[in-house]
């Protein structure tokens, strides 16, 4: 009967599934809160002008970033043929986009104190919504002619008399300044019209917009997270003098997070980004058979050995190797687990979603009986998908995980407090009380200062709540945070690419994954002068401490879970060896008035650690001596020999400045030598990995 | 964890950030929605959804509770959307949906295409009163009573605009053939 209204009704039905872009999200809702900030802020108080300030310039980039980022993508996509031309335009406009910071800043100031004195009730609010709001404060400072008042009317065009003073210029053209003259022609409003087509049209999953401050990506128009994984700058640790600096200091890593990463972009025939290969994570990740310790009460062993170095036999390898006290299972104690799990649009992959739930159900299997499980999923809103549920019922976990799904943009500062609540409601004085993050990268909603989350997640590691984290996928890996994260939270952080990756980290390693047994696990190494001229620590870049901040109780350092092993190694040149890089001063006189006890040692160890419970550390020390070294390669220990290989490839990979020649067939024939038994694989495939790297292309393709 | 909306808004009228922020993360998605099923175009969707959710960081300070959350934040949709397709000159957007429906046409979707062709067409042609009520009552299938009092007209308005929705549907078909 009502056909022509079913008809309607069918019609609607058929756009059901368009579902917000992610980015688009995430734009509206920090410009949304800034502006939330800024009119209870001005309201309110006049002091934190500074603050507010910061808040505001990112604001306007992030308006200013979006709006010119799709003029690029279209120009592009319209002068393809222009070519040189066309990239110098780009150039050129990205260097203005950067410039305009400066400029927009004092704009800012003023509009903050003028918005202090408007009535708060501003009506044409809602009444633009063609116009970005954060850019239309930026309209509204009129009386300060900008560098570039051009009205550009083929924009007014587009606009279509929104309302706004014809004076004003869009974004487009301020972000344009001075640029060629040519820019503007390609912006008429039927262009842009088709741009937007396009948009709609081709790809109705929608290329995620461009991210606050990124101004020096240029967008194609299909565009794809690609590259965009993030890691701190490493900078390899220097030679440094004995002379100069005799002492070395630096807090273990036992994360692994580095090797997945590296694993993965191998295996899809990609050199890894040099700043995601962290050396010492690559040694770190396999086990060496490190002599146990006895006891609970001196939680682990150094384990030393000095040989020749394999880059180059005049200089000498000296491997520092911890293992800390493995725990009986049966004495492990009782586990309060929060899984908290990314469910955002992106997660949506198969080596993400469907990838992190068989790795938490293997992580069940590891678990005992009373141990307990809760799941919050954050996704938009956070969530409680599962209230802390005894591991003996696995079902109800199993059916949660299952329950599972992805969409919408990612609220990881909300999800986080919230599992910190279920955590700190089950607490355990005496267990492990942990959340578990995983995760594909960037928390891009709440507290959206990646400072603010680490303070907040070091806070509650004193509540006794820890964080682990699970990174998952590529492309938009935010490594950085992830670190920063679990080192704060006294956790640790592993990247899981394969469900073998996840059988190493959730199950065999469950224990060192889940139980600390000493914290802030610092080391100090003392090197003699009289038989060391120059050393060099090779990774733990990211980790390195200053000199007084080991006997400071106070300085954090990375935490060892039972059964967890740790690996140093030094590249160290004795004294008066050929292969010193650096010559001696001429006019000061080598004052070496060494004892000739001392000719026997290289130098002295010292580890400070802290028992889980305690708040004073405690100090292990070892003299470095000649016992422990070996004159050829082929006598050193195996797992000297396998970590020298491992350690050979991260520095490759990394550029190859200390390995002279050293070659992925050296790699290869070094690691061969040392594989022993290899129960799981994992040095096979590690051999397998340096043969990927030889024919690996430098640089991902880009997808079309 | 489930603060009522309501609350929420409360506090977030009174400068309570969390509150707001949750606010707009339970409702982003909705506020996109309803967006979209008034213009079909996506940017626009984006920009009325970004434009609300800003203006709320004022307009959350009138919202006294007496309604439901939803209902209030609904109307203020309804009003961004109506006002940006008033704005926006009836022949751009034409073109512009025309050219959405022609690509999609090329593919395997040419039907659904069609449909959606049609669907925006008319919704253009009856009206601001007529469309909002269309959007309301049959993509979000709410009530005449629901929509109603979020369009702030009475129910039976909204039944009789339903009729009229339906004359004028019928209308249009009898134009083309």
């Amino acid at each position: 009967m009502s056909d022509e209204l079913e008809r309607m009704r069918q019609a609607f039905r058929r756009q059901d599934s368009v579902r917000p872009d992610d980015a688009a999200r995430l734009a509206a809702l920090r410009t949304a809160m800034n502006q939330f900030r800024k009119e209870n802020g001005a309201a309110r108080q006049g002091t934190a002008i500074g603050a507010r300030l910061r808040e505001r310039s990112i604001n306007l980039l992030t308006a200013l970033t979006r709006k010119p980022m799709m003029n690029f993508a279209h120009f592009n996509l319209r002068y393809t043929l222009a070519g040189g031309a066309s990239l110098a335009v780009l150039a050129f406009a990205i260097v203005n986009l950067d410039q305009i910071e400066s400029v927009l800043v004092p704009a800012a100031s003023k509009y903050d104190i003028k918005e202090a004195d408007r009535p708060a009730d501003s009506e044409e609010l809602a009444a633009a919504p063609q116009a970005e709001p954060a850019v239309r404060f930026l309209l509204e400072v009129e009386p300060e002619p900008e560098p570039e008042p051009q009205p550009a009317p083929e924009i007014q065009g587009l606009i279509g008399g929104a309302g706004q003073s014809p004076a004003a210029p869009k974004p487009e053209s301020l972000a344009r300044g001075d640029a060629p003259a040519a820019l503007v022609g390609p912006a008429s409003g039927q262009a842009v019209t088709s741009e937007r087509k396009q948009r709609f049209v081709y790809n109705p999953q929608q290329p995620p917009r461009q991210r606050l401050l990124e101004s020096d990506s240029v967008v194609p128009p299909n565009y794809q997270d690609q590259g965009r994984d993030s890691f701190a700058d490493i900078v390899p640790n220097p030679l440094k003098l004995v002379i100069e600096e005799p002492v070395s200091t630096f807090s273990v890593d036992v994360d692994t997070a580095s090797y997945a990463f590296v694993r993965g972009a191998l295996n899809r025939g990609v050199l890894p980004q040099k700043d995601a290969v962290r050396v010492e994570e690559l040694i770190n990740y396999f086990d060496y058979n490190y002599e146990v310790p006895d006891s609970r009460e001196e939680p682990f062993k150094a384990n030393i050995s000095v040989m020749p170095s394999p880059w180059n036999l005049d200089r000498k390898l000296l491997r520092i190797g911890i293992k800390g006290y493995d725990l009986p299972k049966t004495d492990a104690p009782r586990a309060n687990l929060v899984f908290l799990i990314d469910t955002s649009g992106s997660m949506h992959a198969p080596d993400k979603l469907p990838l992190l739930r068989n790795s938490f159900k293997l992580l069940l299997s590891s678990l005992k009986p009373d141990d307990t499980v809760a799941i919050v999923a954050y996704a938009g809103s956070a969530g409680t998908v599962l209230e802390p549920t005894q591991a003996a019922d696995k079902n109800k976990i199993l059916s949660a995980l299952d329950h599972l799904s992805a969409g919408g943009s990612t609220a990881g500062a909300e999800g986080i407090r919230q599992a910190y609540q279920l955590a700190e409601r089950q607490l355990d004085e005496n267990g492990v009380n942990r959340v578990i993050l995983a995760t594909d990268g960037d928390f891009n909603l709440g507290i959206s200062d990646p400072d603010e989350l680490k303070n907040f997640v070091e806070r509650k590691r004193q509540t006794g709540v820890t964080l682990s984290v699970l990174g998952f996928g590529h492309g938009n890996y935010n490594d950085e945070l992830m670190q920063a994260l679990a080192q704060n939270g006294n956790g640790n952080a592993a990247y899981i690419d394969t469900l073998g990756e996840a059988r190493k980290v959730l199950v065999e390693e469950a224990g060192s994954t889940l139980f600390t047994i000493a914290k802030d696990v610092k080391l100090q190494l003392e090197f003699n002068p009289a038989m060391v001229s120059e050393y060099r620590l090779i990774g733990y870049e990211t980790r390195m401490l200053k000199r007084e901040d080991f006997n400071n109780d106070k300085a954090d350092a990375g935490d060892i879970g039972a059964g967890h092993s740790v690996t140093a190694l030094y590249e160290i040149t004795p004294a008066g060896s050929p292969a010193r890089q650096v010559d001696d001063l001429r006019y000061q006189s080598g004052s070496t008035a060494t004892a000739p006890a001392e000719q026997t040692e290289y130098g002295f160890l010292k580890i400070r650690y802290k028992l889980p419970d305690s708040d004073s550390s405690t100090l292990i020390s070892t003299a470095i001596t000649r016992d422990a070294e070996v004159s050829a390669i082929a006598e050193a220990p195996r797992s000297s020999r396998f970590a020298a290989a491992v350690a050979g490839f991260g520095q490759i990979l990394r550029g190859g400045r200390y390995t002279d020649d050293f070659s992925y067939d050296d790699v290869i024939a070094l690691a061969l030598s040392a594989k022993g038994e290899d129960p799981f694989g994992y040095r096979a495939e590690f051999i397998n990995l340096v043969r990927l790297a030889e024919t690996a292309a430098a640089l991902e393709p880009q997808r079309p | 964890m489930n603060t009522s909306d309501s609350d929420l808004a409360l506090r977030a009228g009174n400068g309570d950030a969390a509150a707001f922020q949750v606010l707009l993360e339970r409702h982003y998605d909705g506020i996109f929605r309803i967006a979209f099923r008034f213009t079909g175009v996506r940017e626009d969707a984006e920009d009325i959804a970004q434009a609300v959710c800003t203006s709320l960081a004022v307009k959350l300070r009138s919202f006294k509770g007496e309604a439901r959350f939803t209902t209030w934040l609904y109307r203020i949709v309804v009003n961004a959307a109506q006002d940006l397709l008033r704005r926006q000159s009836a022949a751009i957007r034409l073109h512009a949906a025309y050219g959405e429906v022609s690509e999609l046409m090329r593919g395997a979707e040419a039907d659904a295409a069609r449909e959606l062709d049609w669907l925006y067409d008319a919704l253009q042609r009856v009206g601001k009163d007529l469309r909002e009520t269309a959007v309301l009552v049959l993509a979000e299938g709410l009530t005449h009573a629901e929509a109603a009092e979020i369009l702030e007209i009475k129910e039976s308005t909204v039944s009789w605009r339903m009729h009229e929705l339906r004359k004028e549907l019928k209308a249009l078909v009898k134009a083309e053939a």
